[in-house]
């Protein structure tokens, strides 16, 4: 029987503190094969606040609260910038191969070879497909390939005893991480505002660059940008900043839509990040780890961030290329220890091989199709801005005409009601209500008729039962929660007492 | 096509909807000088291929599998009990994204709840946040932290020479744009050393416990001086030693950094690793990253959410503190389930079995001549070793009998040519290290 005591909250599954009891291990663990030496009593503590559970408690622990979870292995999950793709099983299998996942990031490189393999022919492949000089796999998520580029950019300007660049320009319709990393590399971040076609103001840019073009450091952008479009005048957005002694940073979030289409290095790009958890089919993790590496043309080359895998001697007839870790000449420096998420290099790697080019091609048509076909079955029942083909994914105004009260939250809930994960939404912020969808090259018609479906009723649900959506949602684990609560109580941690000690 | 799974019926269908006839109409944006260039890449492989060019790649790697592994300096062969890998591989933890729905994410929520639960349990400190990159990355997020509570007034911050090279790197490739100066570690001093550079323009001083050589400083004086001035103690610690070892909330710390891998996460040649931060309630509201909180549905269930969330860069834009979105979620579940697996008694264990092991190790190479181990502080499980011969020529001879030696000091630090740093852990059998310690003997 349950107790449940008054006032105590109903929950879906206890924390594990609440299983334990006092002298119950999880694992099997060996006695000493060697003499003891005595513990330095004074250094040691009496305190440790762990739980003792079984390992079978554990399991269902665990499996329980993965139940509560969605998950691209259990429906559709179309959040827009994030590109929730299938994450191939065998990629799981070769980064748990015992000569990558036991191998010591400081061992010596002569022992290394496989996995510095791996890591140049991945370098070569991004470059490639982006059409850039070199790339490093450093960076361990897209923030942080980010704050890589913008450092490049800062040190290429006061190489050149050029310090009066302070300025870098975003559109207003980036992903916050732009201007926050802007900021955290020592610039100052001044928005762009978009056209009514949704594309960068090309008057604005021109404004900007002809006041304080000597201040101006680069620009960066997302392209296709974050309303999913594809920005019409590029070429001249490349020209005018370069123009003015800028560089151009490309976010590389939304290279799904790109890859074999065009090439940021080809139309003037000097930097951008890959996110290989979005592009490349490796994890998202419930929030990481993410792997965020960053290729470069000529001009940035020697700032890229180390370690970057070089080939210390060539290849012979018998003999496989020599390959060796390396800081670039001016390189901006380390951004983790040892050489990136190695793990997530290796994963990307069996993505890439199993595609090849014409494949990858393909994984950026079938994902312009599926946005376009969801995009083109949804016009009639929502407003979508921005009379125009999408990218990968594409932005529409979770609102319902006539019905005054319901808004892109109410919507994207009670899509959790029909088993479909909600888009991103209210972001971009420049769109009234955004809901923002990206369907991805790996769902079926069938999965994005069944979106479409449920979009058109939640819509009709709107004029006939407004409550259904203001309540929603009815099925989740849980309703929709007190985050006011949450940020005023501050309740991060529980503490439990000891159970058999003095505390 | 791998796993796009349209065909061509389905392609035709989608087009007409669309109105137009081929997928390439819908790339008109792009400038046609520039659209569908070459691709050199190779061509598609089956899986079977794929597999089998994989495995070539990771058997050329000389690895923990099939060597005795010695060698640790920021990163440890631990053993990984069965369940963490069977949890990480379920479906609805590793394919779902961060939690911003909360109501179908509550298992991530909750487990990573539970993991800053445990790992204020571990430093003795009131709230941690759901990770960092690693260890390095945590340290340079704790600067940015110490320069914030000092409200920007301060702009020196000491580092002690025995953190990690590496560490030391990252901290300083982070602050570049910043007008803050980065001393301490430009000779060898010791934490009691580092008082006398401690000034009213000091914002923090961050050392190591165990620092990187494995050693056990004493903090006592250090921790009162910097808060005498009003500066901020950051400890960076293996979390491992934090089982046996007095917390260091108890030591006066006021942030907690560290790098997780020793936690269930394997080698994985430097990553993906997880850094912990965790700090006193006082600073909470300007941690860096994800935080989750508890809260009540609108039923009164219990359940988590992200919180705190107003400070983060989707939010507050160039005013954010840090740009960190995406962390290591999925490694802070794998610390999870293996500190619960673990547990207070399993993990104390582990621990134990360490300090066993390194000072049976470390007892048994004194007895070579030629050998010394540093012994003027106390170890947890690494420790270093004077060589009578370069580490390189030590490791080469290591290697022939299967076992992956030390870390080479003299590649850092100057001073400390023909030293090797060795790392013990519970994975180390007795034999292993007495063959080790054959080796070095026929070395001597």
């Amino acid at each position: 029987m349950v107790m449940i005591a008054e006032n105590e909250p109903v929950v879906l599954e206890p924390l594990i503190y609440d299983l334990s009891v006092p002298g119950r291990v999880g694992v099997n663990l060996p006695d000493s094969d060697v003499p003891e030496t005595a513990l330095p009593s004074e250094l040691l503590r009496d305190d440790l606040r762990l739980p003792e559970v079984s390992e079978l408690q554990v399991v269902r622990h665990f499996l329980n609260l993965s139940q509560l979870n969605h998950a691209i292995d259990k429906g559709f999950y179309p959040l827009g910038s994030c590109t929730m793709k299938y994450n191939p099983k065998i990629n799981e299998d070769m980064a748990r191969l015992p000569g990558f996942a036991l191998q010591h990031p400081l061992a010596d490189e002569g022992g290394s070879q496989g996995a510095l393999a791996l890591m140049h022919q991945l370098q070569e492949w991004l470059a490639e497909i982006s059409g850039f000089e070199a790339v490093s796999l450093a960076p361990a998520a897209g923030a942080q390939g980010e704050f890589a580029g913008i450092l490049m950019i800062r040190n290429y300007h006061l190489d050149r005893g050029d310090t009066a660049r302070k300025i870098i320009l975003v559109p207003n319709s980036a992903h916050g991480t732009n201007p926050a990393t802007v900021t955290m590399a020592g610039f100052d971040a001044v928005e762009l505002p978009s056209d009514d076609k949704g594309d960068v103001d090309l008057d604005a840019l021109k404004q900007v660059c002809a006041e304080k073009g000597d201040q101006i450091a680069g620009m960066m952008i997302t392209v296709p940008s974050t309303l999913g479009l594809f920005e019409e005048h590029i070429l001249e957005v490349v020209e005018i900043v370069q123009g003015v002694g800028g560089l151009m940073y490309m976010d590389g979030a939304n290279m799904n839509a790109l890859m074999g289409q065009v090439k940021p290095g080809e139309l003037g790009f000097d930097v951008m990040h890959y996110n290989l958890h979005k592009t490349f089919s490796t994890p998202h993790g419930g929030g990481g780890p993410g792997s965020g590496p960053v290729g470069v043309g000529d001009k940035l080359k020697p700032y890229l961030p180390g370690p970057i895998v070089h080939i210390v001697e060539e290849a012979t007839d018998e003999e496989p290329p020599l390959y060796g870790l390396m800081m670039p000449e001016k390189s901006i420096g380390r951004l983790k220890a040892f050489h990136g998420n190695f793990g997530m290099h290796v994963r990307a790697y069996a993505y890439i091989r199993a595609y090849g080019a014409d494949g990858l091609r393909d994984v950026s048509r079938h994902a312009v199709l599926n946005a376009n076909y969801v995009r083109a079955q949804l016009i009639d029942t929502y407003r979508i801005p921005y009379p125009r083909y999408c990218g990968h994914e594409f932005v529409l105004e979770g609102r319902v005409e006539g019905v005054d009260d319901i808004h892109a939250l109410d919507i994207s809930k009670r899509l959790m009601d029909y088993g479909i994960h909600p888009p991103t939404n209210y972001f971009p912020l420049i769109v009234r209500e955004a809901l923002l969808i990206e369907p991805t090259e790996t769902e079926t018609k069938e999965t994005l008729d069944g979106f479409i479906d449920a979009m058109k009723k939640i819509a009709e649900e709107a004029r006939t039962q407004p409550e259904l959506l203001h309540e929603a949602p009815h099925s989740a684990p849980v309703k929709r929660l007190d985050e006011v609560r949450a940020a005023k109580e501050l309740v991060l941690c529980c503490k439990p007492a000891l159970s058999d000690a003095g505390d | 096509m791998s796993y796009i799974p349209h065909t061509e019926v389905e392609r035709q269908q989608m087009l007409a909807a669309i109105g137009v006839t081929t997928i390439e109409d819908l790339f008109e944006a792009v400038p046609a000088s520039h659209r569908f260039p070459k691709l050199d890449l190779p061509p598609a492989m089956s899986e079977m291929e794929i597999a089998a060019e994989m495995q070539a790649l990771a058997e050329a790697n000389e690895h923990g599998g099939d060597f005795a592994m010695f060698r640790g300096a920021g990163a440890y062969h631990h053993f990984i009990p069965s369940v963490v890998n069977h949890i990480l591989l379920r479906g609805e933890f590793y394919t779902a994204y961060t939690p911003y729905q909360p109501e179908v994410s509550q298992g991530t929520l909750q487990s990573v709840y539970e993991y800053q639960s445990m790992m204020c349990a571990l430093t003795g400190m009131d709230a941690a946040n759901a990770s960092h990159y690693d260890g390095a990355t945590s340290l340079a997020e704790a600067v940015t932290m110490a320069l914030q509570v000092t409200r920007g007034k301060r702009d020196k911050i000491i580092l002690s020479h025995a953190i990690h090279p590496q560490y030391r790197e990252v901290v300083r490739t982070y602050h570049q744009g910043r007008d803050i100066r980065i001393v301490g570690d430009e000779g060898t001093a010791n934490a009691n050393a580092l008082i006398d550079m401690i000034d009213d323009s000091t914002a923090m001083v961050a050392v190591g416990y165990p620092n990187f050589f494995g050693q056990i400083e004493d903090f006592s004086a250090l921790a009162d001086a910097v808060h005498a001035k009003g500066a901020v103690l950051v400890m960076v610690v293996n979390p491992m030693m934090l089982a046996l070892y007095k917390s260091p909330g108890e030591l006066g710390a006021d942030i907690v950094v560290g790098e997780g891998q020793a936690l269930g996460i394997p080698l994985s040649y430097g990553g993906p690793y997880l850094g912990f931060f965790a700090t006193r309630t006082q600073y909470v509201r300007k941690i860096a990253g994800r935080i989750i909180g508890e809260t009540v549905d609108m039923d009164g269930k219990r359940a988590y959410v992200m919180t705190l969330r107003p400070r983060e860069q989707d939010i507050r834009r160039e005013k954010a503190s840090s740009n960190i979105c995406t962390n290591q979620g999925l490694m802070a579940l794998a610390a999870s389930v293996y500190l619960a697996l673990m547990g207070r008694n399993g993990l104390r264990k582990v621990a134990e079995l360490n300090y066993h092991k390194a000072h049976y190790a470390a007892d048994q190479i004194d007895r070579i001549d030629g050998y010394k181990v540093q012994r003027n502080l106390p170890f947890f499980n690494e420790f270093i070793v004077k060589c009578l011969k370069p580490v390189e020529e030590i490791n080469t001879a290591l290697l022939d009998e299967g076992i992956i030696g030390g870390y080479d000091l003299g590649q850092d630090y100057p001073h400390l040519k023909d030293h090797m740093l060795l790392a013990v852990t519970e994975v180390n059998t007795r034999s292993e290290i007495d063959t080790l310690v054959e080796v070095l003997k026929r070395l001597s």
